[in-house]
């Protein structure tokens, strides 16, 4: 069964301003796992890590990490949580060795140059142990922050949009990174904009928006949901209607009746595209081009939740 | 309690001083020299004893806390300020480490900062004149205490701070002119009234006379008043500091 580290209850957030970031949030984060926390910018993805992490104090609710309540008994709840932010806020005048070994240290941890090392290393960080933050890249920077967030040795690591803005070879080593602390025992909750990403690192995703945790799904059953593919016939003689004998297919004519739109399940073993494709055949529709398309992830999941709303 | 946390707050700190260690030591003692060429100098030849104390040696005390003043707010303040500009801050709020711990990292490596600039300035006023010591213990005490109680204000300085402006605004316009209206160049005894009664109302008066009094033994106030006054600011910003972290302003949303 199931082993519950982290877990939110009636987690919400008002600023003074009035503005409600969160709404009444219940969570739970099991021990191991990958929970991938999407939405769109402003969804209040960030708020919700920063309330756990103790960077911003919640309006109502409670937290507890480990069974530490993360209020009351926030030395031990914050000991077992690493946090790599979203910006890239590291000492740029310090070196490489020196803001690992610090964060070790603020944690209340005493210096473990091996263990030090090891993350260095694991990160690919070693050679630059005593070069300045400043003078690394914006990857090298990213890491680092991993690196420093890893120190102590946390039961349970955010990662808040890790891969924004990194090229895809340091995403393909922070995802086999995240595989290796999760084969160490590190639950890990991130948040991302990729579908990759949490298609191949989630174990669960959440699906935020509007300060609302909307829905909390096994990943694979949210695959299937987000499985939904477009594919745009762009007809050679527009139409009026769906010709007779097309019904099975569900299409819709857009674009003034030039293009015919057939959405369908990638994951499903038939798609219905050589069936389609020859019945337009048989009847003799010409189309001149041929486009499949795909929505971004947080397209997807606001419709998704557009169309439970409804 | 976090020990390890605060030694990391502590170490950063003082690193963080030790990569400007040159600039951070060699304008004190440009300065003192300078006063000393001026004022010990230049001026002081016109002013041969200020209660029975010579000029030069008179300024020892007062130039020590002028600096000791503006240095101690100016460290503190840039070291939770410059966090809270570059976004550092989020690992400080996240850590396991309690308002107190953090305050005792950042404003101890302050203090220390600040008492060695003071010790420094003593060092270099003997090039100049004769420095005599009535009270070490009382000097010693004095000196980290102000550097203490200014240094909490100085912390309180950064997180109230929005901008580098604002940084600067209370060591430029506030502490630095009530340090030149706080005695340092003169005894208040030779200013004319109403101004001698306005001037008791500077709290750098008190910090001086005390400071002035642990080396020649004599002030303008009673050092039993000065000692008052600085403690109850040093109060006073402990409050404040227990303050903003209970409430997290202006550090958490």
């Amino acid at each position: 069964m199931a082993e519950p580290i982290l877990a939110l209850s009636g987690v919400s957030k008002t600023y003074k301003s009035g503005t409600t970031a969160l709404h009444s949030v219940d969570l739970t984060i099991n021990k191991g796992e990958i929970f991938a926390l999407l939405g769109p910018n402003g969804a209040g993805k960030t708020t919700l890590i920063s309330i756990v992490c103790g960077i911003v104090t919640p309006s109502t609710g409670s937290i507890s990490v480990g069974g530490h309540d993360a209020l009351r008994a926030f030395k031990r709840a914050r000991r077992m949580i690493g946090l790599v932010p979203q910006e890239l806020s590291v000492d740029m005048f310090e070196t490489v060795l020196a803001t690992v070994s610090y964060s070790r240290r603020l944690f209340g941890y005493g210096a473990d140059p091996q263990h030090v090392e090891q993350v260095l290393r694991d990160l690919s960080l070693w050679d630059k142990r005593d070069a300045k933050v400043m003078e690394l890249s914006g990857g090298m920077k990213r890491r680092v922050l991993i690196a420093k967030a890893l120190a102590h040795e946390p039961d349970i690591l955010f990662l808040d949009e890790p891969t924004a803005g990194v090229d895809v070879a340091l995403r393909r080593d922070m995802w086999k990174l995240v595989h290796k602390l999760r084969a160490r025992g590190v639950t890990i909750i991130l948040t991302t904009h990729y579908i990759e990403e949490a298609e191949e690192m989630a174990d669960r995703v959440g699906v935020i928006t509007g300060g609302k945790l909307l829905l909390v799904e096994e990943k694979a059953t949210l695959m299937r949901k987000l499985g939904k593919r477009e594919m745009d016939l762009t007809l050679v003689e527009p139409m009026t209607q769906i010709p007779a004998g097309l019904e099975r297919w569900h299409l819709a004519l857009e674009n003034e009746g030039k293009t015919l739109r057939y959405v369908f399940d990638a994951t499903e073993e038939h798609t219905g595209i050589p069936s389609l494709l020859r019945a337009l055949a048989e009847q003799g529709i010409a189309f001149k081009d041929l486009e499949t398309s795909k929505s971004s992830l947080e397209d997807i999941f606001v419709d998704l939740v557009g169309g439970r709303a409804a | 309690m976090n020990l390890n946390g605060i030694w990391a707050i502590y170490r950063f700190e003082m690193a963080r001083a030790l990569r400007t260690v040159w600039q951070s030591l060699i304008t004190p003692v440009l300065l003192t020299s300078l006063n000393f060429i001026i004022f010990g100098g230049a001026l002081g030849g016109r002013i041969q004893e200020v209660g029975g104390v010579p000029y030069g040696s008179f300024l020892v005390p007062g130039l020590i806390m002028s600096s000791l003043l503006v240095q101690s707010v100016s460290n503190a303040s840039i070291g939770i300020y410059f966090p809270k500009f570059t976004g550092t801050v989020f690992e400080l709020l996240s850590a396991p480490i309690s308002a107190m711990e953090m305050v005792i990292g950042f404003v101890g490596a302050a203090t220390t900062k600040s008492v060695a600039i003071g010790l420094v300035i003593l060092a270099t006023a003997t090039a100049f004149v004769t420095v005599r010591i009535d009270h070490p213990f009382a000097m010693a005490a004095l000196l980290i205490l102000t550097s203490l109680a200014f240094s909490l204000f100085g912390f309180i300085i950064g997180i109230w701070a929005k901008n580098f402006e604002q940084l600067n605004f209370v060591p430029t316009l506030v502490v630095t002119p009530l340090t030149f209206l706080g005695g340092v160049f003169y005894s208040i005894d030779m200013l004319p009234q109403p101004w001698r009664t306005v001037t008791l109302f500077n709290p750098v008066v008190y910090l001086v006379s005390a400071f002035r009094w642990s080396f020649f033994g004599t002030g303008d106030v009673p050092v039993l008043i000065s000692l008052g006054v600085t403690a109850g600011f040093l109060l006073l910003c402990l409050a404040v500091v227990g303050w903003i972290f209970r409430t997290g302003w202006r550090l958490k949303n």
